[in-house]
């Protein structure tokens, strides 16, 4: 919570000496209240004042970091709880889940599915980022120890799922290096939980039979001087874990908590176990609803597709579009005899067409005019993509370097076609299909037709 | 300390609007809270699930679509399967051939195709126009007009065109008038203003403010429901009340996730299991948003929405 210039004042020394550029200490106070000044100004501070006082000026939320090295992952950190209010700052991270209830065969597939998934989307690298490795209760530490070294080979960073200490710590023993986090603490073992999380230096996940218990635990292990933990805000049922991930989130930013003020975990696998369409479909609520961490029984393509899309779009910055700069990019060897293809600058309608282009091996030259970073329909009715912005491109920038005059746009603005040609005296300008994934069909039958 | 939850209190809430008659009635909206915040007070009717069909019959559908209809011939018979499907509280029927660069059949034939299709149900009936703001503007007001007594939502009234549709759905028939807008909760706010200047009550406008697939341009479509939930609820603002309907099925299927096939993308896998992904998880976004109904095509996408509204609710 936010201290008063009084509560202040109260711990400085008292002494107007002036020293920090004030003519007081209570005139100091009231400008460190506002942000004004930083409190490390007065010399005389005490250490446990100065403690206090960065406890209270810290941000709401935590940003805590889990994994080593390549897989290393910021979570947490927000500071708001809508992305249009300012940009949110770490993406939701994905884990697949192995168990000891499962045997070999199907550990064994389960983590070869996780490098399955790997591809980049507009710049970024989309991958299952985590492994949850649980443990069931009874089983022997053995083979929780190896389950957890196989999964460890994939270099992917590791949740320990384990409320047993014993167990936990010789777990912890083969991959404390690699920085997973200890997802296990509860009421019950917190102290010890702590102690071995501390001990082998990672993160700890603190979980609580309802919110209050959670909670209460939490703030136990902050009193025990923990303060490097992530909350599993599963519960048993879909309602409770949606009202815990939202409440946690909620009281923490909004209400300024600060023991709730730490990233979260959602084990989705568990709450829709064997129900891949649902896990999907959690998977996307709670990549919007407060989910830093959430877990899936398995990520394929078809979870990952929307998912990665999802997040790549609730995580972008809300003032900034993502554009492309415009000009001529030669694709598949294209040189001037090549036919030209337009589209917008919008960096998401860029990389899909060029994508397919790609796909498509015909030699294209890919013609991006300033359409304000807005994607084809919009800047259309927006007035940012007509048959004028078009005409005058080519003409500026593309007759003197291009010697064909084919030019194929986009199928959602064939209503342009016309004017464009009377624009462009001696080009001939084709409609191409609707969507950008019909180009390679599209541009392989003009090939075999000659039209190229 | 225990923890201190500090509830989320509005005494504003979304107007509740009345869909279909009869035993099949259903209410969209209602709610005082934030999407699926039942911790903080009531979530009203509760999001509901529509599936869409369309007058161009089965043939450019999905495979599992197809599938889940066969042995339908005729309009009435898939309508009455649309409403059979589990999870479904409405129907949604698309008169995609009607656009002018499309089909182009005539408004005559595209009104018979309503009637066919709301005669043959029981349940709520939304009817969708063609896009083409021309003639929507000339079909839907027929169509209102075919369907008297069935208090039909229609599907949508632009800024371009709703005048037309508002006065002859929201005043000469009775019926619901959907308010479509581009992202943007300015828009979305005036097209409510102008259509209740026409006459029409705000309890029967629902808005449609924009849509997309998760992944392109879906951004505006969070932050444009986000900023109108918190319009309404929080500032009490009686032209953002009305509750959304959001058509997702015709976004997801059109882009490339659900259309490439598996000789195209072979690392990408099954197409259908693709399809249902894309269709269930912009749902499931656009539910947390503030849709208080989707539409929806595929059964297991509809099984599986309606369901997590259940367990959510
Ligand atoms: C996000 C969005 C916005 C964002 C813009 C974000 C951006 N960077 O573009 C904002 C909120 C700013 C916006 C504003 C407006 N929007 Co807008 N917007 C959308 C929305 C929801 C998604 C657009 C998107 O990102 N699509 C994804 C990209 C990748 O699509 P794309 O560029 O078309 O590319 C695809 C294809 O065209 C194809 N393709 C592209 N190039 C080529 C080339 C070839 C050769 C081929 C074969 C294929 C191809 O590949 C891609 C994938 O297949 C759409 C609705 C929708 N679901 O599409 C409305 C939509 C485009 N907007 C619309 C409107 C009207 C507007 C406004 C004019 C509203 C207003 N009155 O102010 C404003 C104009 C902006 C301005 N004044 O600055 C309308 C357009 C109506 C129409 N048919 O003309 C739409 C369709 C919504 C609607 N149904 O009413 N919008
Ligand atoms: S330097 Fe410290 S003690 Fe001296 S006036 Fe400033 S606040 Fe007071």
């Amino acid at each position: 919570m936010a201290l008063t210039g009084i509560q202040i004042f109260k711990m400085t020394p008292k002494k107007n000496c002036k020293e920090c550029g004030s003519p007081t200490c209570m005139a100091f106070s009231m400008k460190v209240a506002q942000g004004a000044v930083d409190i490390s100004a007065c010399p005389y501070m005490s250490e446990d004042a100065l403690a206090q006082l960065s406890e209270a000026t810290a941000p709401p939320m935590k940003t805590i970091k889990v994994g080593a090295g390549e897989s290393e992952y910021s979570l947490g950190g927000e500071t708001v709880l809508y992305r249009h209010e300012k940009t949110f700052v770490s993406k939701t991270r994905y884990a697949s889940s192995v168990c000891t209830c499962m045997d070999d065969a199907a550990v064994d597939a389960r983590l070869a599915s996780v490098s399955n998934v790997d591809y980049e989307r507009i710049g970024e690298r989309m991958y299952t980022e985590m492994i949850n490795v649980a443990y069931k209760a009874g089983d022997a530490a053995e083979k929780y120890v190896e389950l957890v070294k196989k999964a460890a080979a994939t270099g992917r960073c590791l949740i320990l799922s384990c409320k047993d200490v014993e167990v936990a710590k010789a777990a912890l023993e083969v991959c404390k290096d690699s920085k997973p986090v200890l997802n296990g603490a509860d009421a019950s073992n917190y102290e010890a939980m702590s102690a071995a999380a501390t001990a082998a230096g990672v993160v700890l996940g603190v979980c609580g039979a309802d919110i209050n218990e959670l909670y209460d635990t939490t703030a136990a292990l902050e009193k025990l001087g923990n303060k490097n933990l992530i909350l599993d805000v599963t519960a048993d049922t879909i309602k409770a874990t949606f009202a815990n991930a939202v409440m946690v989130r909620r009281a923490a930013l909004k209400d300024t908590d600060r023991t709730f003020g730490y990233p979260s975990i959602v084990n989705v696998a568990k709450l829709a176990k064997d129900d891949k369409a649902m896990q999907e479909a959690l998977a996307a609520t709670f990549t919007m609803k407060y989910g830093s961490i959430v877990i899936v029984e398995e990520m394929d393509y078809a979870m990952a597709l929307p998912l990665y899309g999802l997040r790549q779009n609730l995580f972008t910055d809300p003032q900034k579009p993502m554009k492309v700069a415009p000009g001529i990019y030669p694709l598949n060897g294209a040189d001037e005899n090549s036919i030209c293809l337009t589209t917008v600058d919008f960096a998401l309608t860029y990389f899909l067409v060029s994508g397919e282009l790609e796909r498509s091996g015909v030699p294209v030259n890919l013609v991006i005019s300033d359409a304000g970073g807005l994607s084809v329909l919009t800047a259309w009715a927006a007035g940012k993509l007509s048959s004028t912005s078009v005409s005058n491109f080519f003409l500026e920038n593309v007759e003197d370097k291009i010697k064909s005059r084919k030019l194929i746009i986009p199928g959602k603005v064939a209503v342009l076609k016309g004017d464009i040609e009377a624009k462009l005296p001696g080009w001939e300008v084709i409609v191409a299909p609707l969507e950008a994934v019909q180009l390679v069909k599209f541009l392989k039958d003009m090939q075999a037709n000659g039209q190229l | 300390m225990p923890f201190n939850c500090k509830p989320q209190k509005f005494s504003a809430s979304i107007k509740a609007v009345d869909l279909g008659t009869g035993d099949k009635k259903v209410t969209l909206g209602g709610e005082s809270v934030f999407p699926f915040y039942s911790f903080d007070g009531s979530e009203g009717n509760g999001a509901k699930v529509g599936v869409e069909i369309s007058d161009m019959g089965l043939d450019h559908e999905p495979e599992a679509v197809k599938a889940y209809y066969a042995g339908c011939e005729t309009m009435a018979d898939i309508a009455k399967k649309a409403e059979a499907m589990e999870g479904a509280d409405f129907v949604c029927l698309r008169l995609e051939g009607g656009d002018p660069n499309g089909a182009d059949k005539s408004i005559e034939e595209l009104v018979a195709v309503a009637k066919e299709v709301a005669d043959a149900i029981t349940a709520p009936l939304v009817v969708e126009g063609c896009k083409n703001v021309e003639k929507d503007g000339q079909l839907l007001p027929k169509v209102a007009e075919a369907l008297q007594g069935k208090n039909v939502l229609l599907l949508s009234a632009k800024e371009e065109d709703y005048k037309a549709i508002g006065a002859a759905a929201g005043l000469a028939y009775d019926q619901k008038v959907g308010a479509e807008s581009a992202v943007d909760i300015n828009l979305a706010k005036q097209l409510n203003v102008v259509i209740t200047q026409l006459g029409v009550k705000p309890e029967s406008v629902v808005m449609n403010v924009g849509t997309a697939a998760v992944g392109y341009g879906y951004d505006y479509v969070i932050s444009t429901m986000d900023r109108i939930k918190a319009a309404a609820l929080s500032q009490d603002d009686k032209m953002l009340q009305m509750p959304i309907i959001t058509p997702i099925a015709s976004e997801t299927w059109a882009v490339k996730e659900s259309m490439a096939t598996e000789e195209d993308a072979p690392e990408w896998g099954n197409l259908d299991a693709r399809g249902v992904s894309m269709e269930v998880q912009t749902a499931a976004a656009s539910l947390v948003s503030g849709s208080d109904a989707v539409i929806l095509k595929h059964p297991q996408s509809v099984a599986t929405i309606a369901k997590m509204i259940k367990e959510l609710i």
